[in-house]
């Protein structure tokens, strides 16, 4: 599991509401490029597709191009924004089992080409590319509340320490 | 004179194919039924459903015209779901439906999904339009108003996860195995719905959206809060406030829609419901409380025709033959296509469209 890489780092930040979430997102999408790739991990309803939503969102507005629909990508598994530049990739692994067979959804490009959000990483285990930015959100003590731990890997682990993204 | 169209359907977990005509005979319907494939995951796994498209399509169409009695020279066109949906399930019933056409110089019609779902009372209880339409599957949630073939207004859509995800979400974090819908439903037959306050998301809004993921995280607060000793009951109980919740935003959303369409509509007092969820009894029951006060005839198919089907595919490519709404071979698979984009865009090829 990614999160036990020990070149990770790890950083912590209380959501404690959807505004937080979307204010994160916001501050993030704006120092992705072209070729990141975001691992976001988390139980049901801790808020992965919320956190995606909110940075496809943030981005399509700070290029001018309002995105007013993200709907959760578990059914189609991937939804291409390309009207977004770089294109980002909401992938949702949810209900793949096979590894093997990931190839089949042509992440390849993603991670060349967009900036790819991928839900439930674990499925795709080592084709996950190394260098990634994981994103685990655990739900707060309070109703609403979330905690996003950050983990840099690979060329991330450098490049999460100049991430601004504090509150 | 009858025409006579083969449906093809591979959008996403069924493998399905279907001769109907426009008398509305479904001369077959053939149906790769791949829930028991997928039961020991607890989930679909699209994959093996990518596989089994491949697998057993040529047989499903073989089994559907020998059904019919007919031959590839009795047809009248082929009709294929282009989108939207899984990708590569898309593509292999579009290409599919393509070779036949190329071979036998059949026209091709590409149709959207959600386009079959909405035209499915048509075929089985003839309804006349104008109508309004709650789709409610697992990968949709819509209020649509239809006043004819290829006119569709979208009148609220889901903002996040479809109603039928999240029942199979509800599901799978209670353990209860696959599909969701159905276990759930029977679950929540012994329980208490009033036990667990669940949120009504949406509910009261001065529009005909819906939101479920909040829902969702309410359901896992519920089961932390029962701890790791929940028993068949907690389940039951949670189950069954969890289907009262969701029903009651389906039915206030649509008492919504059903007010806006008839502003629109004088007199056009119809709902139908289609899609996979429409097959949930309480569900069904819920919102007939609502048309029963409003006067809406509650028009609801059989659910066979509810969940994913080829007949709906032939159905609705019947309807576009009668309009010579007929695709352009280089019409390509969409993972995503609103409905009620669809006016004038099946004539042209799907440019830009990368998925």
């Amino acid at each position: 599991m990614p999160d036990n890489d020990p070149s990770a780092q790890i950083l912590s930040i209380d959501l404690v509401d959807e505004d937080a979430t979307i204010s994160l997102a916001t501050r993030l999408c704006g120092q992705l490029q072209q070729g990141d790739v975001v691992a976001l991990s988390g139980d049901l309803g801790a808020g992965k597709t919320a956190f995606a939503r909110a940075f496809i969102q943030a981005l399509g507005k700070i290029q001018g191009t309002p995105i007013d629909e993200v709907p959760s990508p578990t059914f189609t598994i991937v939804q291409i924004y390309d009207e977004l530049d770089p294109p980002v990739w909401h992938v949702d692994l949810y209900r793949l089992e096979d590894r093997a067979e990931a190839f089949e959804l042509g992440l390849e490009e993603a991670f060349e080409d967009g900036i790819t959000l991928i839900e439930w990483p674990d499925r795709l285990a080592d084709t996950l590319p190394v260098d990634h930015l994981a994103l685990t959100f655990q739900m707060g003590p309070t109703e609403g509340t979330r905690t996003a731990l950050f983990s840099g890997h690979g060329t991330w682990a450098k490049k999460l320490t100049s991430l601004e993204i504090g509150t | 004179m009858t025409q006579i169209v083969l449906g093809i359907e591979s959008s996403c977990d069924e493998t399905a194919a279907a001769v109907v005509d426009s008398e509305r005979n479904i001369l077959s319907n053939v149906v790769l039924s791949q829930i028991e494939e997928h039961a020991p995951y607890g989930g679909v796994v699209p994959e093996i459903a990518a596989r089994a498209h491949i697998d057993h399509l040529d047989r499903l169409i073989a089994e559907a015209m020998a059904e019919a009695r007919v031959d590839f020279d009795d047809l009248d066109a082929v009709a294929a779901t282009a989108g939207p949906g899984l990708i590569g399930g898309v593509m292999i019933g579009l290409v599919t439906a393509k070779a036949i056409c190329t071979a036998r110089d059949k026209p091709l019609i590409g149709l959207n999904h959600l386009e079959a779902h909405a035209l499915t009372a048509r075929l089985t209880n003839d309804v006349a339009f104008p109508y309004l339409l709650l789709l409610v599957s697992g990968g949709h949630c819509q209020l649509v108003s239809v006043t004819g073939v290829n006119q569709y207004k979208r009148l609220g859509t889901t903002l996040d996860d479809a109603v039928g995800e999240a029942f199979d979400k509800a599901a799978k974090m209670m353990g209860l195995g696959y599909p969701g819908g159905p276990l759930v439903e029977i679950a929540a037959r012994k329980g208490d719905a009033s036990r667990f306050k669940l949120p009504r998301p949406m509910k009261g809004r001065d529009n005909c959206d819906f939101s479920f993921s909040g829902l969702k995280t309410a359901v896992r607060r519920a089961l932390d809060s029962i701890g790791d000793q929940a028993n068949d009951q907690d389940h039951a109980d949670l189950c069954a406030s969890f289907q009262a919740a969701v029903g009651d935003v389906l039915a206030d959303r649509t008492k919504r829609a059903m007010g806006l369409f008839e502003e629109q509509h004088p007199g056009a007092r119809r709902l139908v419901i289609a899609g996979g969820v429409a097959a949930n009894k309480a569900i069904g029951e819920r919102l007939s409380t609502i048309t029963d006060r409003s006067g809406f005839d509650l028009i609801v198919p059989p659910p066979g025709l509810c969940t994913d089907n080829a007949a709906m595919v032939a159905w609705a490519g019947l309807e576009r033959l009668k309009l010579g709404l007929t695709s352009d071979m280089t019409i390509s698979a969409r993972a995503r296509w609103p409905l009620d984009s669809l006016a004038g865009a099946t004539d042209k090829p799907f440019t830009g469209a990368k998925a």
